[in-house]
């Protein structure tokens, strides 16, 4: 004990990292110069290492226009990966400025956790995946069946209330990571595998013959997904918040990743002016460059782009946008105005 | 002069610099600067944790176990289903621990003492062999074992439509190994009851037994009895009953086989790299148990006419036993610590079930780790008593 | 009495009889002295059979060494994909560590392996010089790492790899070695409380696996620190590892220093040795001779265990693997990387078993009793 203490005690004296995490996270990011950002270990499409040890996917892009936007610099990200288990810890405890991390926004964390989710970047249902010659054409016909879920989710309660609400029995298969997961899986060990919709159709597109495997049409939850940040930080939630939006809006307004620095230079649409920042200054009303817009979609393209680059139809995840289509073309994404 | 008399007359009166040259004292002062140390360090740690807590408006409390758990675990000893409590959850999972961990232990026993043999052997591949066994699977991870045996176990056995069927009662898959699970009538308590007082009368019996041999010298059929007690009375005492037990079969049904007793995969390759890895290192250990008996010991008994097998069961064994079981204690301690890692595979023990799921869905950090900490060594505690029990018993009386 | 005389020493070296020499004799003394033995080697064999050509096929022969993707793969060969590995060695090396910078994880290693050669090998030239270097190593390595005064700095989260393996391990020993000692001594100690500390300590450590303190580490710690501060993750499990093993290393030296026969420190007080310098000059040299094989086994050990950082989401080598399965291209590879894993660490705590093996072997000379 005493050897213990004593080692706590002059590490708190040298007070290794001495953050203030409740002085404003723009200044203290802006003081280091880098967005430190908490990802997962590893989802296909979602969060995955290139072969030049670079972090790529649909959330680390989240980071990267995040930095762009107040850095006018993509790469200012530094990333912490986070299990399902240590993110939260992770948030609250200050060791990273932002969670980008297919995080569920549900209640309870958003007021006991005491998080804040800044919007949301993927809308997500929990389904199940099976192999189409079980012949099963609905969840309701799966009694009895083993099932793979991640631990330290959402999943496993869903799955367990839809199971014990329809009645029905089943084996649960705990799995850590998406990889143990699809290995489970494919060999036999689970009929069944449950996670965000999203996730099975990236699974799926690892497996040898995908076109074997039926995703279900039942979707048994609710799963938005998005960034988060600390409680109490308006300021910094609204930076994520709103470089969020402006890839969103970006999309709705036609600016892209190749266009952007034409249309910077000032439209006819006033909206895609004040974004861009051609005109007034909406970036210094949260403490943002004027041109924080320009610069993240300059980085990391629009949120469509994003999504085609990463998730979409071309690639081998092929996910449809479904829900993530804009508001305007039969989905449910939608972001508030710049004004 | 005067130097000679202070010398050898230290004043006795108190000074100051007594207090650091004078041993009493200064261990005195050592000591309390040592609690203070302690004092202060654990007022500090607390009082950041109070006020930690306060900031995040969290509370600190065991309340939270009496809530429903809300997720299922497939392995369990005891009944539970989601809404059974977090308590019960975590109930779950020690006992799952406490089955890994007995069941590694007997099994690493088993090979571990096989593998020993094997490195005395005479023949020249068997030693080898076990030779290039324990050290290729102690320098290993344990970690890596599990992960690639679960990986071996899940990816090589047949599936469940194709199980290996043996005699149409049992059925080996990856989704496990399905025995029949006997079914007891009300009447098979006195078997039970029988099998209790068996072991009771074989430990009794031995007692005398031992005390009229060291009497007289006479020796008394002490295993013959003891067999019959334990497990031929309860035999008996079955059949007289009219065989109370009946069999449940597994059978296949729909995705799974219904039924029956099931051993995981899960449970089943964490075993296996348990017992396998640990047994490398028992190997070693009782290989150097008994090359520590030395050789004149052999040479005496069988100077004295002792034939081979009373040689090694009054000899050697007794010898090798008492360089072998300290280190076999750590071993099964680490056993049980190693059990932890079960959480990779998804195994749900202790860590599985209160130190994760429990603690990711109620965020509650501090009071789960605690439960986890606070069983772990409990577990330990108990295992290194019980050894030391024995240990105690077969040590050299020094007389 | 025709037999020939010979002046002694000059006997000529005659044949062992037929039947007891060469290869046969040798087969049948060690392989088939008796028909168990014979049964023995027979199965033994048949098993080698099943197992070496189905295994060497797999690992080599039918082996794909250059591919770009899992697909190219399955084309080229039926064995496993060493192109995956090949592929990201560097990331199994490195980390994230930034390309640019990657030297200096070279000269750090570098710099390790001269300054443990004096501590390793007592032949080593001009060893009390080297001594210092050795001394002076953990400041140069850190600032080599993580930069600062003059180097570009690296921030932790950067670290993985079997790099992370290294330098978790590395400092784990160095930092547990002092405080495992200390502990030793104060759980022999005359002081009660001390000792009762120190024994309360090395039990409770020795009694909880490392992951529970793992997790303590990565989601308890926190707590325990002022409001507003915070620590890098790799430091706190670097404090775990440290406070891990100092208990196991204390409960090595406690060994060594029970094996001092009691005369040795008797003969120091009587000599007017204060507590200090009877430690210094008596006690701890012999106790820590004896006892190092067994701080070898301790590090081989935590070496291994290092492994367990990967479920708190650290990206030791096996982290590593996990994050590149998720690359598409290369997902489903999960054996090439646990082999590949687990074979680094055979080539490491094999050959440490071995030094201390050599080690045992030297300092038996007398003290065997």
């Amino acid at each position: 004990m005493k050897t213990f203490t004593k080692a706590a005690l002059a590490v708190a004296a040298f007070g290794v990292v001495a953050g203030n995490a409740q002085a404003g996270t723009l200044q203290d990011v802006m003081a280091k110069g880098h967005v430190q950002c908490g990802i997962s270990t590893g989802v296909p499409g979602f969060a995955f290492t290139d072969d030049a040890g670079n972090w790529q996917g649909f959330d680390p892009a989240v980071c990267q226009a995040v930095a762009a936007a107040i850095f006018g610099d993509a790469s200012a990200v530094k990333y912490t990966t986070t299990t399902g288990k240590t993110r939260f810890t992770a948030l609250a405890s200050g060791e990273v400025d932002m969670l980008a991390r297919n995080t569920t926004w549900t209640f309870s964390r958003d007021t006991d956790l005491q998080f804040e989710f800044t919007g949301v970047n993927y809308y997500d249902g929990q389904g199940f995946m099976v192999s189409k010659d079980l012949g099963v054409s609905s969840a309701k016909d799966l009694d009895g069946a083993s099932v793979c879920i991640q631990t330290g989710t959402t999943t496993e309660l869903n799955l367990a209330d839809f199971f014990r609400s329809n009645g029905m029995s089943y084996e649960a298969v705990p799995i850590e990571t998406n990889d143990e997961a699809r290995t489970n899986y494919t060999a036999g060990r689970c009929d069944i595998y449950t996670t965000d919709a999203s996730g099975l159709a990236a699974t799926r597109s690892t497996l040898d013959d995908p076109s074997a495997h039926v995703i279900m049409p039942e979707i048994i939850s609710k799963e938005p997904l998005g960034p988060l940040v600390r409680h109490g930080d308006h300021q910094w939630g609204d930076v994520v918040r709103w470089v969020l939006n402006a890839l969103i809006t970006a999309e709705e307004l036609g600016v892209t990743q190749a266009n952007v620095d034409e249309m910077a230079a000032g439209t006819n649409n006033p909206e895609i002016n004040r974004m861009l920042g051609a005109e007034g200054d909406l970036g210094a009303m949260t403490g943002l460059p004027k041109d924080f817009g320009h610069q993240a979609i300059k980085a990391v393209g629009n949120y469509g782009e994003i999504f085609e680059r990463f998730i979409g139809p071309s690639t081998p995840i092929g996910l449809e946008r479904g829900l993530n289509a804009l508001w305007t073309q039969g989905g449910i994404l939608y972001s508030p105005p710049f004004r | 002069m005067t130097d000679a008399t202070v010398l050898t007359k230290p004043s006795d009166a108190f000074s100051l610099t007594k207090l650091w040259y004078d041993k009493k004292y200064r261990s005195i002062i050592l000591q309390m600067i040592a609690m203070a140390l302690l004092f202060g360090a654990i007022f500090y740690l607390a009082g950041n944790a109070v006020s930690n807590l306060e900031k995040l408006g969290k509370t600190f409390g065991f309340d939270f176990l009496w809530a429903p758990a809300g997720y299922d675990i497939n392995q369990r000893l005891i009944e539970y289903d989601s809404r059974s409590s977090h308590f019960r959850a975590g109930l779950v999972g020690l006992l799952n621990t406490i089955l890994i961990a007995v069941c590694g232990i007997i099994l690493s026993t088993i090979i571990g003492f096989a593998l020993g043999v094997m490195r005395l052997s005479p023949n020249w591949l068997v030693n080898r062999l076990s030779y290039c066994y324990i050290e290729f699977v102690r320098n290993v991870p344990v970690l890596v074992h599990i992960l690639l045996i679960h990986g071996v176990i899940v990816t090589t056995l047949p599936r469940t439509k194709d199980a290996l069927n043996f005699g149409d009662n049992f059925f080996l898959s990856n989704r496990g190994f399905f025995t029949p699970k006997p079914l007891a009538e009300p009447l098979f308590y006195v078997v039970t009851a029988t099998f209790v007082a068996g072991i009771l009368f074989a430990w009794y019996y031995r007692r005398g037994a031992r005390i009229k041999q060291e009497k007289t010298g006479q020796q008394s059929p002490v295993f013959w009895v003891t067999l019959g007690a334990i497990i031929g009375a309860p035999i008996v005492a079955f059949i007289v009953t009219g065989m109370p037990l009946n069999w449940e079969i597994p059978e296949l049904k729909g995705f799974n086989f219904k039924g029956g007793l099931a051993l995981k995969p899960e449970f089943i390759s964490l075993w296996l790299a348990l017992s396998l890895y640990t047994a490398a290192f028992i190997g070693e250990i009782v290989r150097s148990g008994i090359e520590a008996v030395s050789h004149g010991q052999t040479e005496a008994a069988s100077a004295l006419g002792l034939p081979r097998g009373r040689t090694l069961n009054l000899v050697v064994i007794p010898q090798a036993l008492r360089v072998i079981i300290p280190p076999l204690n750590s071993n099964y301690m680490n056993i049980t610590k190693n059990s932890s890692l079960a959480i990779a595979i998804g195994y749900m023990d202790v860590v599985a079930t209160i130190g994760g799921i429990s603690l990711n869905q109620t965020g509650r950090e501090m009071e789960c780790m605690i439960i986890v900490l606070g069983i772990y060594l409990a577990l330990s505690l108990m295992i290194s008593s019980v050894m030391n029990w024995y240990n105690n018993r077969i040590k050299l009386v020094e007389r | 009495m025709s037999e020939q005389q010979y002046a002694p020493g000059t006997h000529p070296d005659l044949k062992p009889p037929i039947g007891q020499s060469g290869l046969l004799f040798w087969f049948r003394k060690n392989l088939f002295s008796s028909p168990f033995n014979t049964l023995l080697t027979l199965t033994t064999l048949y098993v080698l059979y099943l197992v070496i050509p189905a295994a060497t096929n797999w690992a080599f022969f039918d082996a794909v060494f250059v591919a770009d993707s899992r697909e190219h793969c399955r084309e080229l060969g039926q064995g496993a994909c060493w192109a995956f590995i090949d592929n990201r060695i560097e990331q199994f090396t490195y980390g994230f560590y930034p390309v640019d910078e990657r030297w200096r994880v070279v000269l750090c290693f570098a710099l390790f392996v001269l300054a443990m050669l004096p501590i390793l090998w007592d032949k080593t030239p001009a060893r009390r010089q080297m001594l210092w270097f050795s001394l002076a190593f953990p400041f140069i390595g850190y600032w080599l790492l993580v930069g600062g005064y003059g180097l570009e700095p690296v921030e932790t989260t950067r670290f993985g790899g079997f790099m992370l393996t290294m330098v978790i391990g590395i400092t784990g020993i160095a930092c547990s070695m002092p405080i495992g000692i200390a502990l030793a001594l104060g759980r022999q100690s005359d002081m009660p409380i001390i000792r009762w500390l120190s024994t309360c300590f090395i039990e409770f450590i020795r009694g909880v696996p490392l992951i529970t303190l793992l997790f303590v580490a990565s989601t308890m710690l926190n707590y325990f620190l002022p409001p507003g501060t915070t620590f890098d993750l790799i430091l706190r499990v670097l404090i775990m590892v440290t406070l891990f093993s100092s208990a196991y290393i204390a409960e090595v030296v406690r060994g060594g220093l029970q094996a001092i026969p009691k005369g040795q420190g008797e003969a120091a007080d009587a000599l007017g040795l204060n507590y200090g310098k009877s430690m210094r000059f008596i006690i701890l040299p012999q106790a820590l001779k004896i006892s190092i094989p067994g701080i070898v086994n301790t590090f081989i050990g935590l070496f291994k265990d290092t492994t367990l950082v990967v479920i708190i989401g650290l990206l030791d080598p096996l982290g590593i693997g996990r994050a590149s399965l998720s690359d598409i291209k290369w997902a489903g590879l999960a054996a090439e990387v646990y082999i590949f894993v687990a074979f680094f660490f055979f080539i490491c705590c094999f050959g440490m078993s071995r030094y201390s093996i050599y080690l045992e072997n030297k300092l038996h000379t007398g003290h065997k009793r």
